[in-house]
């Protein structure tokens, strides 16, 4: 009994350990990408663009229907809440505060991560397993310098455009539903969306919370992949916690996020 | 007297408690051919590693042109490293770019050469290991025994002083392995550099290199030329130049007692 307590506590003690640990190692691979940031800043700029076109314009795909389908539930989920109450030209309102506020920067998040994010991983994962990130050593060029810091910034970057990308056609996907097929007006629909949705306390609330999902959702992808075993499994294995870690820390941010915004 | 371009001096190393060498010496002169030899996991890729300063001595050093590698910083390693090609064992071509861009890339990252210049460089390198019809193919296009040539004619793409080779023959038909044994003694003489092949290719090793190094048990247990080695009686050497599939190198991994193990089994 006192020996099974005993190996239970250590195999705790062991894990805390273990993520203390990969926490610093992930903190001081943030540290040397931002400090390898400035080693050639217009040769970054132009792998940053490059990486760009793989991690922002290779998701507006799943990121834009997505968007259209999630526009047009909340029309049709708003639509029948606010005219029991007689006010369904309110479903504008409800539309694009959903979208600018919540909605746009954390489902482009969680995309962005099962799309670009695991990209990004099993990318670098398999560059280390065969062996092209030693190659790279071994030609004296740094490949946090060469490789992992414009991928970073091309995550940074894309996501908020994602997320503005994302509110405006779930926007324009609730219009379709709400005007043209449940008869909403046309005027009102826009009118009460422009005067419910304020620039500093919505859209730039929401740029922010993108901006800060992107640095949150591209370090784990790129910190997952660098750190990944050289093998199949250890690169699957990554790949996977992309994904887990992406969400949960998105939704984690979120709420803190959040909080802080309506308490401002 | 040739000058060694590298030295390895009492070197050990591990990983973790596993002690990989045991105080190893070798010398690598100038314009020679030098083959490193051994069983699977005796840690020769690893001392190729420890010659490109990607891993760190526990005791002893290595010195390339004089200079001991795990004592540079940062810029002294990629200065020195710019000294060095490296074959990787499965050629370790960048996927998302192109053979010419493959070659291309040292030369862009390293020199500030107009882009025509570079484009003539990288078709001569390309010709000199036979692939410059092949430079706008990408790497999955390549066969193995093409991606390893590439991969040559990037590891040369700057001239180096050194070329280290990692089992550049793993997986190779006989026709490309003949194309590769005259490469690397081609371009060692042409270039004027010193190679270091990993190996355990006894065949081809012997049949172009001008030293023999043998590492086992975390030592060098023999070392001389191929002619030496092929008429040495030590049984180490006679086992590994003859393919005998028992000797000092047992072909049992450690175990316990065989038929108490199976009876243990039926205890089960």
């Amino acid at each position: 009994m006192f020996k099974q307590t005993t190996k239970t506590l250590r195999g705790i003690g062991h894990r805390f350990i273990d993520r203390i640990w990969r926490l610093g190692t992930a903190a001081r691979f943030v540290w040397r990408i931002l400090r390898r940031s400035s080693d050639n800043p217009l040769r970054l700029i132009g792998l940053t663009v490059r990486e760009m076109y793989a991690t922002g314009v290779l998701s507006l795909v799943i990121i834009l229907v997505s968007a259209l389908f999630v526009g047009m539930v909340l029309a049709l989920q708003g639509y029948n809440t606010l005219q029991r109450y007689g006010s369904s030209e309110a479903a504008g309102v409800l539309v694009a505060l959903s979208l600018v506020r919540e909605l746009g920067p954390v489902v482009t998040a969680l995309l962005f991560a099962g799309r670009a994010g695991t990209a990004i991983t099993a990318e670098i994962g398999l560059m280390k397993t065969t062996e092209q990130l030693s190659a790279m050593e071994m030609m004296a060029v740094n490949p946090i310098a060469r490789v992992i810091a414009p991928r970073f910034w091309a995550g940074v970057i894309s996501m908020p455009l994602l997320a503005a990308m994302f509110s405006m056609v779930g926007v324009l996907g609730g219009y379709l539903v709400a005007v043209p097929l449940l008869g909403i007006d046309h005027g009102a629909f826009w009118s009460q969306m422009q005067t419910s949705v304020d620039f500093r306390a919505d859209i730039v609330n929401g740029v922010i919370k993108s901006f800060v999902f992107g640095i949150a959702c591209t370090i784990i992808a790129l910190f997952e992949g660098y750190d990944a075993p050289p093998t199949a499994e250890g690169v699957s294995r990554a790949t996977t916690r992309t994904v887990v870690n992406s969400s949960l820390a998105v939704l984690g941010l979120d709420f803190a996020l959040t909080s802080f915004m309506i308490s401002v | 007297m040739t000058e060694n371009i590298v030295e390895i001096n009492n070197l050990s190393f591990g990983y973790g408690s596993r002690r990989l060498h045991k105080g190893i010496n070798m010398k690598f002169p100038r314009g020679k051919v030098v083959a490193i030899m051994g069983g699977s996991g005796s840690g020769k890729t690893t001392l190729l590693r420890l010659i490109g300063g990607q891993l760190k001595p526990t005791h002893g050093e290595v010195k390339v042109t004089g200079q001991i590698v795990h004592k540079q910083d940062r810029p002294g390693m990629y200065a020195l490293r710019r000294k060095m090609g490296m074959l990787f064992q499965f050629g370790a071509l960048f996927t998302d770019l192109s053979v010419y861009d493959n070659v291309a890339f040292p030369m862009r990252e390293h020199t500030n050469l107009p882009e025509s210049m570079i484009r003539d460089l990288v078709l001569m390198k390309l010709n000199a290991v036979g692939l410059r019809g092949a430079h706008k193919l990408m790497p999955a296009e390549l066969s193995g025994g093409m991606a390893r040539r590439v991969a040559l004619a990037r590891a040369i793409a700057l001239d180096p002083s050194i070329i280290m080779y990692d089992e550049p023959f793993a997986g190779l038909d006989p026709i490309s392995m003949g194309v590769i044994v005259n490469l690397i003694r081609n371009l060692n003489d042409v270039l004027g550099a010193t190679s270091i092949v990993v190996t355990h290719d006894v065949h081809e090793a012997f049949s172009f290199v001008d030293y023999v190094y043998f590492v086992a048990d975390g030592v060098v247990a023999a070392e001389g030329t191929p002619e030496e080695l092929h008429a040495s009686q030590l049984p180490f050497v006679h086992q590994f130049v003859h393919g005998d599939v028992d000797g000092p190198v047992p072909f049992h991994y450690a175990a316990p007692d065989y038929r108490q193990d199976l009876l243990r089994a039926a205890h089960v």
